[in-house]
């Protein structure tokens, strides 16, 4: 089933620049361009670009915050911006740079009152809560005023309050944002959760990690138009990603030559091998182990930042 | 009908939500609302201190401004009280705050009104209150039953007018950040203007606030009628019954011009 669907949707905004003394220019920005797809329930997928791109203009559309100017817009079966409030209890949202807890009340009281607002059965109520409390470990932080938080912990209370009424959908603009290892790594083992147990995920963010260990699918937008929408293998393609063997020599050596791979960097006995991302590392292993006074060695994973760099590069080029 | 009363509901959430937050700091409820009170006063003071040298203004008696006074004061604290703080909606729109409580399964006119909402803001219209009950005794009016329809008209459709001129002039802050000024000085400045007897005013501003911002709907019009006065402007008597009209359509212009305003939010870039 398509939870999600946008057809050829742009959004323009109309910005004023000074031009002059006493002139002001008018353009338009066009910050989501004729911009199409489909998400379907259950899916988790994660939305990226680079700054600008459009992602957060994407996300307040797909839930009734701005009116797009142009297209089609189907959230659950309903038009998002004519039927706000009836979506809303449908979704959950959680913007990584705004929270939506009541900042001078304890975070229980911010959940109280999505209890009412979204008009949540008592015993329903209760079970996602200690369902929440225990995967986000807030057990001592539900009466703690939420001005007192750290930012990990509000985003925790965050989390939990974007999904206390069962949402279908969630939303997520850049729920990392500014957290250190521990805390996004939770974050990421609720959201696993989360979409384990049959919650749609869309999900933004610029730490790529957030990607690799969440999304079977990745859509990368730039300039307010998509271009790219598939798996992570397949994004590793279009970059033409490569993972690196690193190898610990007994001693220092000429670079080493094996087929299908290419020496990138040689430090004392240590040797850094690039190869295609999608190739087994095994034939290489065994060509180097076979010929040379081998150590140690390891495989390093692509980083997705270059990838993409590389991709974007590649489009620019091409 | 199930639409406008989850509006009440959930503006009435809200607002207990404003109030728990209030006491996060602690005030005294008690200093700050007779401050208010204080405050409130003031201006009818002003009005007993001109009495002093006169014992009348634009031939209008004490008891009679004072029926004035009373109602705009009504009319206007009523509004401010259960609405006013509409008037911030440019301020969260600036700071992109706006777009979380659109977030909420609940009407965003609801939860932008319900905005530090506090008890405290009842001292203007409870000053009112009391004024308006003195100089309805002062008066000794020969009471009947179009007198009687006539004071309670105001009082529901004064709160109304500006009620609507609240939440359709904060609208503008949609399209034009500093709109806030035009805001307070119509209601604000409109109820002050209203305690006053509108012989006094100049007929150019008299026909603006009859036929531009419909202020002399709350109480000027419908007064004249009950005190038995000629009306400066020499409109017809029917406008003095016509507030309830009027209410409902300034009620249902601000909310198209608060929808029209929400379809061309925009949001902040971050
Ligand atoms: N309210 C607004 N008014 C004017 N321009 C806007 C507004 N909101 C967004 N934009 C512009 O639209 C473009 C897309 O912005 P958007 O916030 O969607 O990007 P993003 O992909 O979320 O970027 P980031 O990764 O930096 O969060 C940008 O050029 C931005 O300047
Ligand atoms: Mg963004």
């Amino acid at each position: 089933m398509e939870l999600i669907e946008l057809d050829r949707v742009s959004r323009t905004f109309t910005v004023r620049s000074k031009a002059g003394r006493l002139r002001r220019r008018r353009h338009e920005v066009r910050a989501v361009d004729g911009l199409s797809f489909t998400v379907r329930a259950g899916e988790c997928v994660g939305y990226i670009g680079p700054n600008g791109a459009g992602k957060s203009t994407t996300i307040k559309m797909l839930t009734g915050i701005l009116v797009p100017s142009a297209g089609r817009l189907r959230v659950a079966g309903v038009d998002p911006a004519r039927e706000r409030v009836a979506l809303a209890r449908r979704i959950g949202v959680v913007f990584g740079q705004r929270t939506t807890l009541w900042w001078d009340l304890p975070l229980r009281d911010s959940y109280e009152l999505a209890r009412r607002l979204y008009r949540i059965e008592p015993a329903r109520y209760a079970a996602n809560l200690e369902r929440c409390v225990e995967l986000l470990q807030l057990g001592d932080l539900l009466d703690t005023p939420v001005r007192q938080l750290s930012l990990g912990q509000r985003m925790r209370g965050d989390l939990g309050a974007a999904l206390l009424h069962d949402p279908q959908v969630l939303y997520l603009d850049e729920p990392t944002i500014g957290l250190d290892v521990l805390s996004k790594a939770r974050v990421r083992e609720f959201l696993r959760e989360v979409n384990a147990a049959g919650t749609t995920v869309l999900l933004t963010t610029h730490d790529l990690t957030d990607i690799e260990q969440l999304c079977g699918r990745v859509m990368v937008i730039d300039h307010g138009r998509l271009v790219f929408d598939g798996d992570l293998a397949g994004l590793h393609a279009a970059g033409r990603s490569e993972r690196t063997l690193v190898v610990d020599l007994a001693r220092p050596g000429p670079p080493i030559e094996a087929p299908g791979a290419r020496v990138v960097k040689v430090a004392g006995a240590r040797q850094w091998l690039a190869f295609p991302a999608e190739q087994s590392a095994a034939p290489i292993v065994a060509a180097v182990a076979d010929r040379y006074p081998l150590q140690d060695l390891s495989v390093r994973e692509p980083v997705i930042e270059d990838v993409i760099a590389r991709m974007y590069a590649g489009a620019v080029g091409g | 009908m199930a639409e406008l009363r989850w509006a009440v509901t959930s503006w009435r959430l809200a607002a207990a939500m404003w109030m728990r937050a209030a006491t996060a700091y602690r005030t005294s409820f008690v200093l700050l609302a007779a401050a208010s009170l204080l405050v409130c006063s003031l201006d009818f003071v002003v009005l007993l201190l001109m009495f002093h040298h006169t014992d009348r203004l634009g031939g209008w008696r004490l008891p009679e401004i004072g029926l004035l006074y009373g109602t705009a004061g009504i009319a206007i604290g009523v509004a401010d009280f259960l609405l006013g703080t509409v008037d911030g909606l440019g301020e969260r729109i600036r700071t992109g705050a706006l777009d979380t409580l659109l977030l909420r399964p609940a009407p965003a006119l609801s939860m932008v009104c319900a905005e530090r909402f506090t008890l405290r803001r009842l001292a203007r219209p409870a000053q009112a209150t009391a004024v308006l009950l003195w100089a309805l005794h002062a008066l000794d009016l020969h009471w009947s039953w179009d007198k009687v329809l006539l004071l309670a008209m105001m009082l529901v459709c004064g709160p109304v007018i500006f009620g609507a001129l609240f939440v359709g002039l904060s609208s503008v802050q949609f399209f034009w950040g500093e709109a806030r000024e035009l805001q307070n000085s119509a209601t604000y400045g409109g109820a002050t203007l209203l305690q006053y007897p509108p012989d006094v005013f100049a007929r150019d501003l008299l026909l603006g606030v009859t036929f531009g911002v419909p202020l002399a709907f709350v109480n000027w019009l419908p007064t004249l009628q009950i005190l038995g006065r000629p009306d400066p402007l020499g409109l017809p008597v029917v406008c003095r019954f016509a507030a309830p009209l009027v209410a409902a359509a300034a009620a249902g212009a601000a909310g198209l011009a608060w929808r029209a305003g929400l379809r061309a939010y925009r949001s902040t870039g971050s």
